[in-house]
């Protein structure tokens, strides 16, 4: 710092009432914020197609892709951890109830609550298994990684023969369902997919819980540090072991949306690398790696500003080889962005 | 600036100049690449199309490079503006076909190799006035899709001949090499060897770790003497193939699937001995030159049928014709 020399405070700063330009810049989010702001006029200068209203419901749709799982793993790094498995949890997902309903041919709803079952398990033993060895998240659920990757294709392989689920949309529920994960509607002229209104649903419940909770800043208390929130009586390995169960349901979900979007079909080698764009989602949206610093809302913005990067420069019709570079760089952008925006926030 | 600076600049830039052209290599190098390759023939003066070409391609593979130089060719013959994307993701590769239907562009090239993922957004496609055509994959699905036209393999039948081939050449043992665990037509491809050929075994590999394929390949050819034909399902894992039979001490000779410039040089110095072509510069070519002929002039190439482009062997007899071409990135 510059000087040590400061003004006095009129009365006591304790209680003084900060403007609302201090407490927005103060949100995690903000950074990101900015960051799509500067690339949604880049694209709307860059690629005509995208200023095209219509075109918003596709953009959306990819964002939704990966915000819906940027969700309860942005909750997740918050609370100090982070799952490796979480991109093949959702073909495991899908699979699941695919294979189950078709093996014994039930109702489709059956294999779906099945998989629901599933996605909860494995997310209650990568806690379970964490907060019993205390080993790092990340070697628990690489190991976990492996695992899903390895069943998803062999299980697959040992009940339908080939590498891809059979295809369960002629059987009894698939209607339904498909209605409720994976069907879209109309929106003056916008094709709305079903999964974008799940997903603002699910951040809008998401935010509340982190901010207007107890089980919000437990979450916060466990990911600032561990020993003093377990010290004040928060349930350090329930918020835990939570936190994972919440990134099962949301694979799940995600899962469930792969299922029905794809006819009833699954390829069993789905959904590895998938980890690390949720991830990115929500270190993009200011959620701090080592946890105790973030937010829901941010996650959705980092996965936003995925989508509209990754088909900008589609619309754009650039040679998708820069893709990754483009990517690359605007994701150090946004990191730096939010650093700097923290500091400046905490400095006051 | 000042003058001396300038002139400094100058001279600088001169000596770089000679020194550049001084050290002009007499045999390769990208000025022959490009002076030997592309088919240069005329432009149409047909109006400006735009059409997308979409296909499954993870980043940085020389199978796609080869199929887009096709398109690339095609398109530059046809006036049309061609916009390439890909994503080996099948929900990914869905809703990139939605954006070429938001583009609103006059043509959409597609691969259907995750067909129950993508097929609905092609019908969506089609059903919006966009014609489309199927390459690669799919040769079981396009019909139905609404597609106009299909170039590709039929990847079952183009294991059955290899098959084939692989009894003529007196073969006991064959090793198939799988590079993508759960890719459909790799599976296809060994299964139609298995159909016409029998002892076959797969093995799994991870087709983006070259150092890792190696150990694995070298390791199983230790394990199992009896082996004694290693068939690769693209032209890098058959050149590492190569190395890891000669790290083993293994007598094993190397077949491939597809083409490439060093691929090409293997076959000629017998490292390799045959390559089942399935020519993806026309597939790329062909796919979009469908869109021009059926806007221009309501043509089906295939009338209906798929366009089999491939498999063609290419061999020791026939290296010779192929060769230059590979050179050049188009074969």
């Amino acid at each position: 710092m510059a000087s040590t020399i400061t003004s006095p405070a009129p009365g006591d700063d304790r209680v003084s009432a900060r403007s609302i330009g201090a407490r927005l810049l103060s949100r995690p989010e903000i950074g990101s914020l900015v960051g799509a702001a500067v690339i949604l006029v880049f694209f709307l200068i860059a690629a005509p197609p995208f200023r095209d209203v219509n075109n918003t419901g596709t953009i959306l749709y990819q964002a939704a892709l990966i915000g819906v799982m940027a969700v309860p793993v942005s909750l997740l790094m918050i609370g100090g951890e982070f799952d490796l498995s979480a991109g093949v949890a959702v073909t495991t997902s899908g699979l699941t109830a695919g294979i189950f309903a078709y093996q014994f041919s039930l109702n489709v709803w059956v294999g779906v609550l099945v998989a629901l079952v599933l996605s909860l398990a494995i997310g209650a033993f990568n806690g379970w298994l964490l907060m019993r060895t205390g080993l790092p998240s990340f070697l628990v659920s690489l190991g976990t990684f492996f695992i899903l990757q390895g069943l998803n294709i062999a299980v697959t392989r040992l009940t339908s023969g080939a590498v891809a689920s059979n295809s369960i949309s002629d059987m009894d529920g698939f209607g339904a369902a498909h209605a409720v994960f994976a069907s879209e509607f109309k929106l003056g002229g916008v094709t709305i997919k079903i999964i974008i209104v799940w997903w603002i649903v699910f951040v809008a419940i998401a935010a509340w819980v982190l901010l207007k909770t107890q089980i919000g800043n437990w979450i916060f208390a466990v990911g600032g540090d561990a020993a003093a929130a377990r010290a004040v009586g928060v349930p350090v390995k329930k918020v835990k072991i939570g936190l994972f169960m919440a990134v099962g349901f949301f694979a799940w979900f995600t899962g469930m949306q792969l299922l029905f979007v794809q006819n009833g079909v699954v390829q069993s080698g789905e959904g590895v690398g998938k980890e690390f764009l949720f991830i990115i989602a929500a270190v993009v949206g200011g959620c701090l790696l080592t946890g105790g610093y973030g937010s829901v809302v941010g996650g959705a913005v980092g996965a936003l500003i995925f989508g509209m990067v990754q088909l900008g420069v589609v619309y754009a019709g650039w040679n998708p080889d820069w893709f990754k570079a483009f990517l690359g760089a605007m994701l150090l952008l946004a990191t730096i962005v939010n650093l700097v925006v923290k500091n400046r926030a905490e400095a006051r | 600036m000042v003058r001396w600076q300038k002139k400094a600049v100058a001279a600088v830039a001169a000596v770089a100049l000679a020194a550049a052209l001084a050290a002009c290599s007499s045999s390769g190098g990208k000025q022959k690449e490009q002076s030997s390759g592309g088919s240069g023939s005329g432009v149409a003066n047909t109006p400006r199309m735009k059409v997308a070409l979409i296909t499954h391609s993870g980043p940085g593979d020389t199978f796609w490079d080869i199929v887009r130089r096709g398109a690339d060719a095609a398109a530059k013959k046809d006036n049309i503006d061609l916009q390439y994307s890909a994503d080996p993701d099948g929900a990914a590769q869905a809703n990139l076909v939605q954006t070429a239907i938001d583009s609103k562009v006059d043509g959409i090239a597609v691969t259907l190799n995750k067909p129950d993922a993508v097929i609905p957004n092609v019908k969506k496609a089609i059903a919006a006035g966009i014609p489309v055509t199927v390459l690669n994959g799919g040769l079981d699905q396009w019909k139905s899709s609404g597609a106009i036209g299909y170039f590709g393999q039929d990847e079952r039948i183009a294991g059955q001949a290899t098959g084939e081939k692989l009894k003529e050449l007196g073969a006991k043992k064959v090793l198939c090499v799988i590079h993508e665990q759960g890719n459909v037509s790799l599976e296809a491809r060994c299964q139609g060897i298995k159909d016409k050929f029998g002892n076959v075994e797969n093995v799994n590999v991870n087709g983006t770790d070259q150092p890792g394929t190696q150990a694995t390949l070298t390791s199983k050819l230790q394990q199992d003497k009896a082996v004694d034909y290693v068939v690769a399902l693209n032209a890098g894992i058959a050149l590492t193939a190569v190395q890891a039979a000669k790290d083993a001490g293994s007598g094993a000779k190397i077949g491939s699937f597809d083409m490439s410039k060093e691929m090409a040089k293997a076959i000629q110095s017998g490292s390799v001995q045959f390559a089942v072509d399935q020519q993806p510069y026309l597939q790329g070519y062909l796919a979009v030159d469908a869109l021009w002929l059926y806007k221009n002039n309501g043509d089906t190439i295939g009338g209906g049928q798929a366009t089999l482009t491939g498999p063609a062997f290419i061999d020791k007899a026939n290296i010779a014709a192929v060769l230059k071409y590979a050179e050049a990135g188009t074969r």
